[in-house]
């Protein structure tokens, strides 16, 4: 229990911390961004949305930095995160983000899950025959795949499967002439477009589930329960699976758990590259116009998800593990 | 030419700070120069026999001469619109030009400097850091700990892409150096725990024990019995800052919030990326500059493995293992396993 307590009150502690760098961060800044934007605005902007700038960047004079940190961390308490400022202007922030979420989720989080399997699996069989030729062409890839940029994998597959073979579209999620709706015509429209960013989303994280997979999977199979199951003459898929893999698995499971957290935020350029309208490419149309309420709610959005995962993951170890249980 | 030389204090740091002797022979004073050299031969040596420390060292090495005389590789001045718009590659332009008309192997030549100035200044900068907190916080123990601790931690759990888009887009432009200074102050965090936890299982040793009888003060022990024990760990939380700075800088260049007039290859691949490259016939925008940060990314990588092999015997590829025979009795394809464990 004192486990649990520790890891709620770090992760309470954290964003808090999120909280109030987003606060202070602009104040750091030399010059003040939000008077920027109020100046090139001017008169283009709500009074209710000028009021929620005032307290994130304190552009009004007559209150002190404390009353506006007070009356910041007030609007974030009750989701008001005011309204758009260029992407959509006056258009709700919350609103905005809602539209970009299920696109995230759906690309993201369904490549998440396939590179979690996927990966595990091909550990699994990696550390089984080891030395084979999975496990020795393993190594080198991994080397290469963590240091190609994530956007550039992405903009080459288009280039190939794009530009030069016309196979596959890599613009937006859906063609423009398209009405959104739920038929068959649609959704397969959606699902080619997601095809390309997936895939890039795929290779690019697949590389550690396999390795770490591996890894464990390679210490378990040297104890001696093991060698116990081989002893005995079962059969090779249940040594594999219910001996080796089921104890090396908690590293992979964890992180997958922590991995469901990088969904939302976690393939910023993937969707900067294809124009796929999710919570990143949202993201960086609000960088680029100087959105900064829509800039600044999203940074939340992603990182709280990312916290909430961590603690979510923590305390899945601690149920699965009972020796994090005794450490903590 | 002589306004295009670089200054030398500025690149001199970069290529002297990899390796570890250095660091290593620091603290025998006396006999330094002997322990020194022979610590910098079984480096040598090590650097041979290791195929992963060959290519990363033969990689590293062509990268900061390209860094540091581009002149005399490319003589166009690569912001110069000069040349037709668009050209294929030729004997002239042997990638051809931009859309700007600019030549584009001076870009990916002169583009090699920033790149690695940032690599070289946020794996030192951010190393430092590192070194400094987690061992101050394993040597001082009690509330310093969980201080430092506890900020080390925090910053390991907020996602630090958005975090550096977030402050990228409030500064308009990053420069060079404050590219540095931004992207280290935010990625110590995961080499400061590292660094902490070795400083902490070295804090009962005998030798520690005897400086503190001897009375030593303890910037000495930190720094004089401590830090050189540490030298591979440094080494290695060097290569991994180096290796983020370099995706984390070209990264947020390419989506334009680097100052889109220093040419660096993320620079390049932002203006490839506006000036749609690929729908233009200009792949060779996107292209080259892409493989050139997975090659200095690649030599940075390599090395990193390569150290870990050498100081963790237990990592080296396989040659013959018991498990693997041991599994190839219940496995079928055994013949062909063996042949290409020769290989390997």
């Amino acid at each position: 229990m004192r486990f649990v307590f520790r890891r709620l009150g770090f992760f309470l502690l954290t964003l808090w911390v999120a909280l109030t760098l987003n606060f202070v961060l602009p104040r750091l800044m030399p010059g003040n961004p939000a008077l920027a934007i109020i100046g090139k605005f001017r008169g283009g902007i709500s009074p209710q949305a000028v009021k929620v700038l005032e307290a994130q960047f304190g552009v009004g004079t007559h209150q002190n930095v404390l009353a506006q940190y007070f009356s910041y961390l007030g609007n974030v308490a009750t989701l008001r995160f005011g309204v758009s400022l260029t992407t959509q202007p006056g258009a709700s922030v919350g609103r905005i983000i809602l539209d970009a979420i299920p696109w995230t989720l759906g690309l993201v989080g369904v490549t998440t899950v396939l590179a979690f399997i996927l990966g595990t699996g091909i550990g699994i069989l990696a550390a089984w025959r080891r030395g084979g030729y999975l496990d020795s062409l393993m190594p080198p890839v991994f080397v290469i795949m963590t240091v190609i940029p994530y956007f550039w994998i992405g903009l080459v597959l288009i280039l190939i499967f794009g530009v030069k073979l016309k196979l596959l579209p890599y613009f937006f999620s859906y063609t423009y002439t398209l009405t959104p709706g739920f038929n068959l015509a649609f959704i397969g429209n959606v699902a080619e477009h997601a095809i390309l960013p997936a895939f890039t989303l795929l290779i690019t994280t697949i590389g550690i589930w396999i390795l770490t997979m591996r890894n464990t999977m390679i210490t378990t199979l040297a104890e001696d329960y093991v060698r116990m199951a081989r002893a005995k003459g079962l059969p090779a898929h249940r040594i594999m699976l219910d001996y080796a893999a089921r104890n090396a698995i908690l590293p992979n499971l964890t992180g997958f758990a922590m991995s469901l957290g990088f969904v939302v935020g976690g393939a910023i350029l993937i969707e900067e590259v294809f124009n796929y309208q999710g919570v990143g490419y949202l993201l960086l149309q609000a960088v680029g116009n100087d959105d900064y309420p829509l800039m600044q709610a999203l940074f939340l959005l992603i990182t709280v998800a990312v916290l909430l995962a961590i603690l979510l993951s923590d305390l899945a170890t601690a149920i699965l593990d009972p020796r994090t249980r005794a450490a903590g | 030419m002589a306004t295009l030389r670089t200054p030398p204090g500025a690149s001199d740091t970069g290529p002297s700070q990899p390796p570890g002797p250095a660091a290593a022979g620091l603290p025998l004073a006396g006999g330094g120069g002997i322990a020194g050299a022979r610590s910098l031969r079984r480096m040598g040596r090590a650097i041979t026999a290791n195929r992963k420390a060959t290519v990363g060292v033969a990689l590293l090495v062509l990268f900061i001469f390209v860094g540091l005389f581009p002149g005399l590789i490319a003589h166009d001045n690569p912001q110069a619109e000069i040349y037709p718009r668009s050209l294929g590659p030729s004997a002239q332009h042997w990638l051809g030009t931009t859309s700007f008309g600019q030549d584009m192997f001076a870009q990916v030549i002169w583009g090699t400097r920033p790149v690695l100035l940032i690599a070289f200044g946020v794996g030192i900068l951010a190393t430092v850091v590192a070194m400094l907190i987690g061992v101050a916080a394993a040597y001082l123990g009690g509330a310093a700990d969980g201080t430092l601790n506890v900020i080390t931690d925090v910053l390991l759990v907020i996602p630090l892409f958005p975090l550096l888009i977030i402050i990228g887009s409030y500064l308009h432009g990053a420069g060079t150096a404050v590219m540095i200074a931004v992207i280290a102050a935010t990625s110590w965090s995961y080499t400061a725990r590292q660094l902490r936890s070795q400083a902490l299982s070295l804090r009962s040793r005998d030798f520690l024990n005897a400086a503190k009888v001897r009375g030593e003060r303890r910037l000495y022990v930190i720094c004089v019995e401590i830090i050189p024990t540490m030298t591979s760990l440094l080494v290695a939380a060097f290569l991994t800052n180096a290796l983020y700075a370099v995706l984390f800088s070209s990264s947020l260049q390419f989506i334009g919030l680097g100052d889109p007039n220093v040419t660096s290859w993320g620079t390049m691949l932002y203006w490839a990326e506006n000036n749609e490259a690929f729908q233009t016939g200009l792949p060779l925008w996107i292209i080259v500059p892409g493989l050139c940060i997975v090659a200095l990314g690649a030599a940075f990588a390599l090395l990193n493995y390569a150290f870990d092999e050498i100081g963790n015997p237990a990592l080296r590829p396989v040659k013959s293992m018991r498990v693997t025979k041991a599994g190839a009795v219940t496995t079928p394809d055994r013949h062909r396993r063996l042949r290409v464990k020769r290989t390997g």
